[in-house]
């Protein structure tokens, strides 16, 4: 792979554009470091007013009444809202239309958004909250996940948000007396996005009575379709504009204060603007459901797998958000990526009055890879067998079917991405840095009683939508006066795709001077949403056909003026030359008169899951794997993670750097979630919604992340070959710290997050009173 | 209840009157929604996440703890006052060939605490950078890009003070 720095000199002196494998700069680097870049928290109007949100106290409660005019005879205060003005739908929701945009009558979370105001400063706003008068009427909140099938339904649409039974092969395969069997119950908790961007967005009412919205979203169509039916405002009068987007990670694939804004800016006739604090986003977005997982794997004393059964329970809180589509993910990945002949997995995820659980980087498959990497680490000591020989001997392989049945028909290459982890040198070494101990300077109890440990996890999971959703992006290439002009909606949330349309766009026209127009609603179709590891494959595939389509129209008129085929004529450094010489002209006289396309890229056709879980539901699929060290104090408890090592499954490289901050960025959530990470939920209430009480890995708390190898097995399909990758990292990273922690302390810690009381309470029971 | 008679900040070198401001806004209130420099960034406002670092005087503070009155007569340098007029510094440089932006809400609060760091210090150590900006929280990056952009940023810098 050759890095080549763009924006350096050429030989002749001539500047190059963007092109695909190299380190691109990002377009908006410059202002992302001078402070310039207008995150959707900095949007400013010198008429604007704030707008804040009164949250319900309880987990679960009746709303006898609300009396909103102290707050609206306050100094300042422009409006008060609550269910009774919303004007549309009365509920929202990505996949079931379920969550009240203002609660009525009962609210099912903590935190459920009960009333809104606009005023003229957040202080007064914050003191019209204050004002409001709401007769709570508490009752028993519904928050244990296992009694929620049998407990009455706290929501017209029921507690249970979609059950999987997935049944694959001889459903009798298990039923002989020469099998090694093992079986294990594990937890995941729920883990918080924690972008550092808190929602934020402005509102700015237009004078056609409609509504321009400001806001960071990973989907702004999906967000304008569900605003405007609570708005009952046909499309065209709500325009959404991507603003700076904070960071996603899934926390924003659902509506927060998209339709309150735009409610307040409508009965005020003022831009609003509202951004949530730390506190408020961690009630203001959907969490990583927490599950409940009971494995039992089924193999031959060689170390065959013969079966696996399992029982998924996620907790999806008060509301459906993509919970479904999440249990199905978890459900078709459940046996991890291994070859299993038989497989019965029972996936539900229910409805509870604990915070709304949906999307989060890894998608279901962070939990399911936590429970079958344990497993197969149990198997493998039951067997007497390596580990890592356990896992290649059973690893999955293109022609294999999945448990679904689905042929993989793509590359996964996953034997290669356990073999060159598990085979790279390490480079952890001990160090007698303080500092550098469990816990950091001066909290390990005894340096002599640290305990290092190793181990290698593996995971995969679909890209891109799957059971036969109808999933598009649409782009448009404008190439005039020798500059291409790319329309495409993608929402840039930090991942880079802003580089990688650059990058797209120079390789197919040969062009160095592209324009990225803003991201909005109203000049081009849906990109489809910023997660599912799709934006690459599918607006970077629209971008492609776009400006595929260009070219060959170009190509085409001076392939017939000219009498030469077509496929003599090349698009290099803003020039169409000929290859045998003849003709050399120049792109920007070429295209005085515009040759634009407009196009919409769609991946192959999927479908649905029948009965038993059965049918080629998704697209195509992508493998990481981690090795992780570790070193445990297990007097304290805590957890030093010393190195990571990765190797992941990428089909192409298209900007090694990027790679590189997707493969470090996931594995640090990753390393968040195995032994820090946790939304803390006691009767339905959050109790650290902070990030003093959250805690995510510091610059402290990451070890190094070495790249064994980023496996290039060009995949069909997919532009360039290039698979996505910002999710896998996330998934098996979890896996392999736990395991590693399990491996220096001989525990079988069943549980992420590992807490130091999982470690020092069970390791040393005459020293406390659990065991 | 406004403060009517004001107060001055000397913000970037410039000195610039608030006027109107409530008695409790904080720095970080002030630049941002007052004096429109929207480059230091809220991400937590209890002091745990660095996303609003800027300098006072010679200390690297958190500005959504500091009370906007409370640094009258001191200088406060923000991201917006980090490079000189259409130039990049080392540090910015070195963010961008490292490959350390990504969503860049983080950005500037870590740039700002770099800054001062190899100020103090033109050479650190690896466990010294990382303790250095542990209180600044980046949830994109897991941190690699950004202490590879320390890296460049001290090896520029030095390579600037050696003739």
């Amino acid at each position: 792979m050759t890095v080549v720095e763009t924006g350096a000199e050429t030989d002749d002196g001539t500047s190059v554009g963007p092109r695909i494998g190299e380190n691109a700069p990002r377009p908006d680097g410059v202002p992302k470091v001078t402070g310039d870049f207008a995150f959707s928290s900095d949007l400013h109007h010198d008429r604007m007013l704030w707008g804040a949100t009164l949250r319900s106290p309880h987990a679960a409660a009746r709303i006898g009444g609300i009396d909103t005019s102290p707050a609206l005879a306050m100094n300042g205060v422009h409006a008060v809202l609550t269910h009774a003005d919303v004007p549309g739908s009365p509920t929202y929701g990505l996949e079931h239309r379920d969550q009240p945009v203002l609660a009525g009558d009962v609210v099912r979370y903590e935190g459920e958004p009960v009333a809104v105001v606009a005023a003229d400063h957040p202080d007064t706003a914050r003191r019209a909250l204050a004002a409001i008068h709401v007769d709570w009427q508490p009752t028993e909140p519904l928050v244990d996940p296992a009694l929620a099938e049998t407990a009455d339904p706290i929501h017209p649409d029921g507690n249970v948000i979609r059950r999987i039974h997935l049944r694959h092969g001889d459903q009798a395969a298990a039923q002989r007396d020469d099998l090694v069997s093992v079986e294990g119950t594990y937890e995941v908790g729920m883990q918080d996005q924690a972008f550092l961007g808190p929602e934020s967005g402005m509102a700015v009412p237009d004078e056609d009575g409609g509504v321009d919205l400001y806001v960071a979203t990973q989907w702004l169509h999906v967000d304008r379709d569900q605003v405007a039916a609570c708005l009952d405002l046909p499309h065209e009068k709500v325009r959404l504009t991507l603003a700076g987007v904070g960071g996603a990670f899934g926390a924003r694939e659902d509506l927060s204060l998209h339709v309150h804004l735009c409610l307040l800016a409508l009965r005020s006739g003022r831009p609003v603007k509202m951004s949530y604090g730390r506190e408020e986003s961690f009630h203001g977005h959907v969490h990583r459901h927490p599950a409940r997982m009971w494995y039992r794997h089924h193999a031959t004393t060689d170390g065959d797998l013969v079966r696996v059964e399992a029982h998924l329970l996620l907790d999806g809180g008060a509301y459906a958000s993509s919970s479904g589509a999440v249990i199905a993910n978890a459900t078709c990945f459940a046996a991890g990526p291994y070859m299993v002949p038989s497989v019965e997995i029972e996936g539900v995820v229910v409805r509870t009055d604990n915070p709304p659980c949906g999307a989060m980087r890894g998608f279901g498959a962070v939990q399911t890879c936590f429970a079958h990497e344990a497993q197969m680490d149990r198997l493998a000591a039951a067997l007497d067998m390596d580990p890592v020989a356990l896992r290649l001997r059973n690893a999955l392989e293109p022609g294999d079917r999945l448990a679904t049945g689905q042929v993989i028909t793509g590359t996964l290459p996953v034997a290669e991405v356990i073999r060159a982890c598990a085979d790279h040198p390490s480079a952890a070494v001990g160090s007698d840095e303080p500092m550098a101990r469990p816990g950091g300077a001066g909290r390990t109890a005894d340096a002599e009683h640290v305990v290092r440990g190793e181990a290698v996890a593996v995971g995969f999971k679909n890209l891109m939508f799957s059971e036969g959703f109808d999933d598009s992006s649409a782009a448009r290439c404008v190439l005039h006066h020798g500059v291409a002009t790319i329309t495409c909606a993608c929402a840039e949330v930090g991942q880079g795709f802003v580089t990688l349309a650059r990058q797209i766009a120079g390789e197919v026209l040969g062009v160095n001077e592209i324009v990225l127009a803003p991201v909005e609603t109203t000049s081009i179709g849906s990109a489809g949403s910023t997660s599912a590891s799709r934006q690459t494959w599918m607006s970077g595939g629209a971008v492609q056909l776009a400006c595929e389509t260009v070219r060959r129209e170009l190509l085409a008129g001076l392939a017939t003026t000219h009498g030469l085929p077509i496929d003599d004529l090349v698009m290099v450094d803003g020039r169409v030359r000929s290859l045998s010489g003849d003709l050399d002209l120049s792109l920007a006289e070429l295209t005085a008169e515009p040759v634009e396309a407009d196009v919409v890229h769609r991946h192959a056709p999927t479908s649905t899951l029948d009965a038993d879980g059965q049918g080629d539901a998704h697209v195509s699929f992508a493998v990481s794997a981690h090795r992780a060290i570790v070193d445990v104090d297990p007097d304290l408890g805590l957890v030093k993670v010393v190195e990571l090592t990765t190797a992941q499954d990428v089909g192409r490289v298209l900007h090694p750097l990027q790679a590189l901050g997707q493969l470090e960025g996931g594995a640090a959530q990753g390393v968040g979630l195995a032994v820090m990470e946790e939304v803390q939920v006691a009767n339905g209430r959050i109790r650290n919604a902070s990030f003093t009480d959250y805690l995510i890995p510091t610059a402290l708390d990451m070890p190094p992340l070495e790249v064994a190898a980023l496996i290039e097995q060009p995949e069909p399909g997919a532009p360039f070959g290039a698979k996505g990758i910002g999710e896998p990292p996330s998934i098996s990273s979890t896996a392999a710290v736990a395991a590693a922690v399990r491996d220096a302390t001989g525990l079988d810690l069943p549980r992420v997050p590992v807490r130091p009381s999982d470690i020092c309470l069970v390791a040393n029971p005459e020293s406390g009173e659990a065991a | 209840m406004t403060n009517e008679s004001g107060f001055s900040l000397s913000v970037n070198g410039r000195s610039r009157s608030v006027v109107d401001a409530l008695p409790g806004e904080s720095l970080l209130f002030v630049l941002r929604e007052r004096l429109g420099l929207a480059g230091s960034k809220n991400a937590c406002e209890e002091g745990e996440c660095g996303s609003c670092t800027v300098r006072l005087d010679d200390e690297t503070v958190c500005s959504c703890l500091v009370l906007a009155e409370a640094a009258a007569g001191r200088q406060v340098m923000t991201i917006e006052g980090l490079g000189s007029e259409g130039d990049l510094s080392d540090v910015q440089q070195a963010f961008l060939d490292a490959g350390a932006v990504q969503c860049g809400f983080c950005t500037p609060g870590l740039l700002m605490a770099i800054d001062a760091l190899l100020e103090n210090d033109p050479d650190p150590d690896d466990l010294t950078v990382r303790e250095a900006i542990s209180g600044n929280l980046c949830r994109c990056t897991g941190y690699g890009r950004i202490l590879d952009a320390v890296d460049r940023a001290a090896e520029a810098r030095q390579a600037e003070a050696t003739p």
